[in-house]
């Protein structure tokens, strides 16, 4: 069932749609996700869609990007296509398990949601709903902050699927997980998706995320996810961003960290129209660690922000934010980091960087390293860059008989090199390096990988 | 509780000394701000009608408007009804000789260490004193005059000079700017007026006292430099205010034009009453100073010693606007017991080839909460635009907060911005060391926080560096001074 | 001068030292040797008043008062000089302020008068051509951006200015070219007097072939496990310390 809209508030709209689609997204007999879609309209009725002058999305109107007439899809559409004609992933050579989710919709190539041998339960979101409530309902939306963030309370209010990964006790899951979220439609659409990946206590995880735009429509999504990492679990997490420059795409990853575990995040922006991601870390318990890491990567019309807040809660843990930018062309480009450090949370070490170059006379870079401290026993810095690459360094280059484009492309690739290189799996971070470097060079376009030839 | 605890608790016990109350005959018109009000300031002062439209207008403006809410401070509401916008020790005119000076008021000075003697001055200091709303004498201003710098209070500056003061006032900080800007442009009262002329190296430092006495009062002032071309001055600002349980409002503006090849300093010393160690009390403090580096080669350096009022809400500025213009902001902003501080500095780059630099270094004591919000912005023409920023925070002690909020704006390829930030306490081996040499920690911790912030006490005039090196004590140490 | 008696030491809970017996008398120089991990900066710190070395036991007697009731500048202020190994750096405080600042609490100690800078600058510039010190070291802050051999320098440097009755060096030879070696032991040599007294810990024997000690003292497991004269040193040079922990293994 499509629905089309126009109305002048944007979020007077998003409730209004909800109260039209109450059937569909209230229907499931479940009352306990129903109450939490209920106070999620309430809370984004009372939060409103940031405006312009809203500090957090300074840098990106996310309410204007919002208003637009979308779409809406509400329950799985068949869409008849073999994905091998379409698409081949960047990523082929690693050993993974993929998974695809079709326009926030797990795409059924089997069982909806699989417990496999060693206890790891893997699948639809939607399906583990009904399957394993417990599980899901003891953290599904335990993290995701609705009740004052009002883009997590929009997703919250309106995704319907996604996927669930439950890694139980001491399980360490060796194979990598992909999951490939593809856009594929005929108009332009609004997709809302919902992941959640637990890890119990000593498990460990590797999952990489691409976010894949297959037609030219426009395409909105507001993704939410949830990662719950026990005590002494390790969690990597990848993600890999290359859909096309009508796309708007917004990321919120929320992540509970218990005592002693270790949560790795990178996010590599290779392409999109708009980008804002938002990853929210809770350092809930002793000695943990997290490093949240990004590279983006702009030119043309393209804005790419990404905002980051750990939170510092107990003593003895340590993070690191390391992002780094190039853009060329009219490209926009933000950063905002937030280190809070907590009364209680001593022996804290938390360090920021954020370096970009820019390329062209008409990029732009905005960025708000920020720190808010209220331990006094603590390590924390911040340093924030925005320059060119280093006219001495490519002159030495050329000295040596490297052409510039060459030595320019050197650098750049050094530059970037240092977020890549933090990637945990091997392959990964080799397929990943040959992409930036083709990025780079010009030679990967979101075309690169689909077979439709639509342009 | 470990010794080096026990000290800090001690030293961050400090009492403020400037706290006494002059009994002088002061003349006060009614409570509550409206346009009657405005008028009846203007009137006081026998102001140009242009003025009285400048208040005017802004006075209009600021019933818009909303007090900003978002700095990292928590401020009760402030009743603007319940103060007074004018208060004047008792007197007809300036004085013209010392011998009609209140002894009072001579006496209030010379209690704060700013005799009103020429002859007793510091060595090539001049001084405006300005008592609650008015300017009460300004000393040297002959000597000055004889080389065509005028340096005389606002008031003054407004009946011999109008035509400077029309062309430059509100040309820096718009009467519609921000909240307490145009607060202040409506009901500002007296400030310091000065104007160096083209190719003169002003000879002395000059500078303005500031002292608020009269109970329930606000203080509004405003303070206008112009630096003609290849002209250098250094001004400094000193303040403080007596201890009452109420909070009293300071809102001031400073303004300053920098023309072509011309070397403007600022310095304060900010030492505002900052409330007793309950948080009762104290000033809150929101200034606007701003200054225009509107010629090519000129620079603006903005230094900063803040110790005082309850609440600080300051962010001194520079618009580098012309070719190859420099700012600077060098600041120590120490908070302690319930103090609040929310102060940084902008930098607009504007002009080729400016460059600016940001040092801030923050100490947190007791229960109080300090931050640093800055901003540097590259405007597209701004072409090899430089800026370097280092924001540091020392905590002292475990009930207090640092906080650091940088904003930084590129919109130009050629610029080059860097900001760096660290978060520290003193390192017990660091006081351990100093003990190891005989030193007790007290005066460790004294040596290593005067170490820290260094790099800004450095830029002060030499006769106030020592002067700032001995508040920073007293404001966290409670030896007296 | 000094009577260490039965002293226990833990660090966190873990007993480090577990009895150590030694006394210094004035105009003599002990060496105490030892493997890594045995104790010998543990004893260092116990006697300069590290807070975090807690004494869990027996007795500190430092010229007839009690050490371990003194606070560390007041053991600093009645000579006792701790050559650290590692030295700390304090960014933007100068070795000048700093190094006048302690001896003029070393003087109001004294009941003297302070010196004025121009007096302590002199004292500065004889005591650095004494101990052969880079005359730029001073002018930068406290160990800032030193090196690890202009740190140690800077040690020796410190006390020769502020001339201890007992002087304690911590590992001060590690990490030193012979150029900075001599420079160290000569400043240990001058200071020799009937009146004072040092205790050289070190690892290795090189340093005591330039300063000469009158005992040598083995650490091991937190005990004094052998004392002998000079040649004790030269014998644990030539056969390494596993022939005195077989030994003690053996009993």
């Amino acid at each position: 069932m499509n629905i089309e809209y126009k109305l002048a508030d944007v979020t007077e709209s998003f409730v209004s749609l909800f109260e039209a689609n109450r059937n569909i997204l209230l229907a499931e007999n479940n009352e306990h996700l129903n109450s939490i879609r209920r106070e999620a309209v309430t809370s984004l009725a009372k939060l409103k869609i940031p405006g312009k002058k809203s500090e957090n999305y300074k840098y990106t109107a996310i309410g204007d990007l919002l208003f637009e007439e979308m779409n809406h899809v509400f329950s799985p559409k068949k869409i008849e296509f073999n994905i091998e004609d379409i698409f081949s992933c960047d990523i082929p050579e690693i050993d993974t398990q993929a998974i695809l989710v079709l326009n926030g919709f797990f795409l059924n190539q089997g069982e909806e949601i699989t417990k496999l041998e060693n206890g790891v339960i893997i699948g639809s979101l939607r399906a583990a709903m009904k399957s394993y409530p417990d599980l899901v309902y003891k953290h599904f939306a335990q993290y995701s902050d609705y009740k004052n963030d009002p883009i997590a309370a929009l997703n919250t209010a309106f995704a319907q699927d996604g996927v669930f990964l439950y890694v139980p006790k001491n399980v360490k899951h060796e194979k990598s997980i992909q999951i490939i979220h593809l856009l594929l439609s005929e108009e332009d659409q609004m997709v809302q998706h919902r992941n959640l990946f637990i890890l119990e206590e000593g498990a460990e995880a590797n999952v990489v995320i691409c976010d894949h735009s297959l037609s030219i429509q426009k395409f909105i999504t507001n993704s939410v996810t949830e990662v719950f990492a026990d005590k002494n679990s390790n969690f990597n997490i990848t993600r890999v961003q290359n859909e096309h420059d009508k796309s708007v795409q917004i990321t919120n990853s929320f992540i509970q960290q218990e005592q002693d575990s270790t949560v790795t995040s990178n996010t590599i922006s290779l392409h999109g129209g708009v980008i804002r991601n938002n990853i929210k870390v809770n350092l809930n318990g002793e000695n943990c660690e997290n490093n949240s890491l990004g590279l983006f990567l702009a030119d043309k019309e393209q804005h790419i922000d990404n905002s980051i807040y750990i939170n510092h809660l107990k003593p003895n843990c340590t993070s690191n934010q390391l992002y780094k930018g190039i853009l060329d062309e009219n490209a926009r480009g933000a950063f905002a980091g937030r280190i809070h450090v907590w009364p209680d949370a001593q022996k804290t070490m938390a360090y920021q960087k954020n370096n970009n170059i820019l390329l062209s006379d008409d990029a732009k870079m905005n960025s708000k390293p920020q720190l808010e401290i209220y331990a006094d026993d603590v390590k924390c810095s911040h340093g924030a860059t925005v320059g060119q690459l280093d006219e001495e360094a490519l002159f030495y280059m050329r000295s040596r008989g490297i052409n510039e484009r060459e030595s320019r492309l050197l650098l750049m690739y050094a530059f970037a090199h240092e977020v890549i290189s933090e990637i945990k799996l091997p392959a990964l971070r080799e397929r990943i390096d040959e992409l930036v470097e083709k990025r780079l060079r010009g030679e990967l376009s979101r075309c690169n990988n689909c077979k439709m030839n639509c342009r | 509780m470990t010794e080096q605890d026990k000290i800090l608790n001690d030293v961050t016990q400090g009492e403020y000394k400037y706290g006494f109350h002059t009994d002088i005959e002061t003349e006060t018109i009614p409570k509550g701000l409206n346009e009657e009000v405005v008028r009846i300031i203007s009137a006081k002062k026998n102001e140009p009608e242009w003025l009285l439209e400048f208040r005017l207008k802004a006075f209009r403006n600021w019933q818009k408007m909303k007090m900003p809410t978002w700095p990292h401070l928590t401020i009760p509401e402030i009743d603007y009804q319940d103060i007074i916008y004018y208060a004047a020790p008792k007197q007809n005119a300036k004085y013209t000789s010392l011998d009609e000076v209140d002894p009072e008021l001579i006496d209030t000075f010379n209690k704060l260490g700013i005799p009103l003697e020429e002859q007793k001055s510091l060595a090539g200091v001049a001084v405006d004193a300005v008592i609650d709303s008015v300017s009460v004498k300004t000393t040297f201003s002959e000597t000055l005059a004889e080389m065509g710098i005028i340096f005389c209070s606002f008031s003054e500056a407004v009946k011999n000079h109008p035509d400077l003061v029309k062309k430059y006032l509100g040309s820096v900080v718009p009467s519609t700017d921000n909240y307490f800007a145009a607060l202040n442009s409506a009901v500002f009262s007296d400030g310091s007026f000065c104007f160096i002329p083209k190719g003169v190296r002003c000879p002395m430092e000059l500078s303005t006292y500031f002292r608020i006495n009269a109970a329930n009062t606000g203080q509004f002032e405003r303070t206008l430099l112009v630096a003609d071309d290849n002209s250098y001055v250094s001004y400094l600002e000193g303040c403080t205010a007596p201890q009452r349980d109420e909070n009293q409002l300071h809102a001031a503006v400073v303004e300053l034009v920098a023309m072509e090849n011309a070397e403007l300093k600022y310095s304060t010393v900010q030492n505002w009453y900052p409330g007793n160690k309950d948080g009762l009390g104290g000033i809150y403090n929101f200034v606007t100073k701003r200054g225009i580096a509107k010629g090519d080669n000129s620079k603006i350096s903005w230094t900063q010693v803040e110790t005082g009022s309850a609440v600080t809400w300051k962010y001194p500025s520079c618009i580098l606007k012309g070719d190859n213009s420099t700012g600077e902001f060098f600041s120590v902003a120490v908070t302690n017991n319930h103090q609040q501080a929310d102060t940084g500095s902008k930098m607009m780059h504007i002009g080729k080839n400016t460059k600016s630099l940001i040092i801030s270094k923050g100490i947190s004591a007791g229960k109080s909460q300090n931050s640093y919000r800055g901003l540097v912005k590259v405007l597209k023409g701004a072409e090899k635009a430089r800026n370097f920023s280092q924001c540091d925070s020392l905590l002292l002690g475990d009930k207090c907060g640092a906080h650091t909020f940088p904003y930084i704006e590129t919109d130009n390829s050629t610029a080059i911005v860097e900001h760096e930030a660290t978060t520290s306490k003193i390192g017990e081996d660091q006081i351990f060391y100093c003990n190891q040499r005989g030193i007790t920690t007290e005066t460790a911790i004294g040596m290593i926080i005067n170490g820290y912030a260094k790099e800004v006490l450095n830029k002060l005039p030499m006769e106030f560096a020592v002067e700032a090196q001995k508040l920073l004590q007293i404001s966290l140490e409670g030896s007296v001074g | 001068m000094l009577k260490i008696n039965n002293l226990k030491v833990n660090i966190n809970d873990k007993q480090i030292l577990k009895g150590i017996n030694l006394e210094v008398k004035a105009g003599e120089v002990h060496a105490i040797m030892g493997p890594n991990g045995s104790g010998k900066s543990t004893l260092a710190s116990a006697l300069a008043g590290r807070e975090y070395v807690s004494v869990t036991d027996g007795s500190i007697e430092y010229l007839g008062k009690d050490l371990l009731d003194m606070n560390p500048e007041v053991r600093a202020l009645e000579g006792i000089f701790l050559g650290f190994q590692y030295p700390v750096e304090i960014p933007g405080v100068s070795m000048v302020n700093f190094m006048r600042t302690a001896i003029n609490e070393q003087r109001k100690y004294k009941n003297l008068e302070a010196l004025s800078a121009a007096e302590f600058l002199k004292l500065m510039h004889e005591k650095k051509s004494v101990v052969g010190i880079d005359s730029n070291l001073t002018k930068r802050s406290v160990n800032e951006g030193f090196s690890g051999g202009e740190k140690k320098k800077n040690e020796i440097f410190q006390m020769a200015l502020l001339e201890p009755r007992l002087a304690i060096l911590d590992e001060t030879d590690s990490g030193l070219d012979i150029d900075a070696l001599r420079i160290v032991a000569n400043g240990v040599n001058l200071l020799k007097s009937p009146e004072t007294a040092s205790i050289i810990i070190t690892h290795y024997q090189r340093l005591l072939d330039y300063i000469v000690p009158d005992f040598v003292h083995v650490l091991y497991k937190g005990r004094i496990v052998k004392s002998g004269g000079k040649e004790l040193a030269l014998e644990l040079e030539e056969k390494g310390y596993e022939w005195i922990t077989e030994e003690i293994t053996a009993e």
